[in-house]
């Protein structure tokens, strides 16, 4: 998890953490990458429909910002590859503009999971997870609900680790 | 039909009608609410995009949090555009629609 070191947010990883925050910017980068495909519902959200009543509109916006929104969000996710250890355990030192990048690739990996998950809005971590675990402990849907929790943990000590933000009104 | 005829000239210039053209009339950006964004990550994303101090952009996220959704920003259409296309860059649900 993250804490706050002078300008810094710093996080030491052990190994299982680095492969699994690896695991899922890559994930996103594929997705993104190999095979964008608009009718996947993780798409439709990370790519949302600017004006879901009129089409025509929405794909004419789409054809002019559907590029840098991509390539951004590529970015953000490549941001989180840079900085991890190649494949071991280790510390990771962010500056805001790193740190940034991380919450928003964080974000986009819980994205695309809860949509897969099918995550609601009155769904309970804990109780799926439980359910999954008697259902099967060793199923997919144990390890993709826990790498979801630790990735919304993630994040908000990503949060609370950050400088105070200026405000400008 | 019956009477005098009206004269079938059309007038030399259309009359001015009194309404705002459309793309003059305020448009609005909509976030909506979604089970996975965090409350504390809006609440970043509306201070560092919108430039809002703490309080407002928590008082905002609530609304869209209680409410469904919230209009974050109004103006050109345009701008909004613009903002909805940042606040996807940040993974919000963004939409825009007229006042």
């Amino acid at each position: 998890m993250f804490r706050r070191n002078g300008n810094q947010c710093v996080a030491t990883f052990a190994i299982d953490e680095v492969r699994v925050l690896r695991k899922v910017a890559g994930e996103v980068v594929g997705l993104l990458m190999d095979g964008f495909d608009h009718t996947d519902p993780v798409v439709g959200r990370l790519f949302p429909d600017i004006y879901p009543e009129r089409p025509d509109d929405s794909a004419e916006f789409r054809l002019y910002t559907e590029g840098d929104l991509k390539t951004g969000k590529i970015d953000q996710a490549g941001a989180i590859l840079a900085a991890l250890p190649d494949d071991g355990p280790g510390e990771v030192r962010l500056d805001g503009e790193e740190a940034e990048a991380w919450l928003r690739a964080i974000n986009d990996a819980r994205l695309a999971m809860g949509t897969r998950l099918d995550i609601q809005g009155d769904t309970d971590l804990g109780d799926e997870l439980d359910e999954a675990v008697v259902r099967d402990p060793a199923s997919s849907r144990v390890f993709q609900l826990s790498v979801y929790a630790y990735l919304g943990y993630l994040q908000e000590s990503l949060l609370n680790a950050l400088p105070e933000i200026e405000e400008r009104a | 039909m019956g009477g005098m005829a009206l004269p079938q000239v059309a007038p030399a210039e259309t009359p001015q009608i009194e309404e705002v053209p459309a793309d003059d009339r305020p448009w609005v950006t909509i976030v909506w609410d979604d089970p996975v964004n965090l409350m504390s990550y809006v609440t970043w994303v509306f201070q560092k995009l919108f430039g809002y101090s703490h309080d407002k952009a928590e008082q905002l996220m609530m609304d869209v949090h209680n409410k469904g959704k919230a209009v974050v920003s109004s103006g050109a259409r345009e701008r909004m555009e613009m903002d909805a296309a940042q606040l996807h860059g940040y993974g919000l649900w963004a939409t825009v629609d007229r006042a």
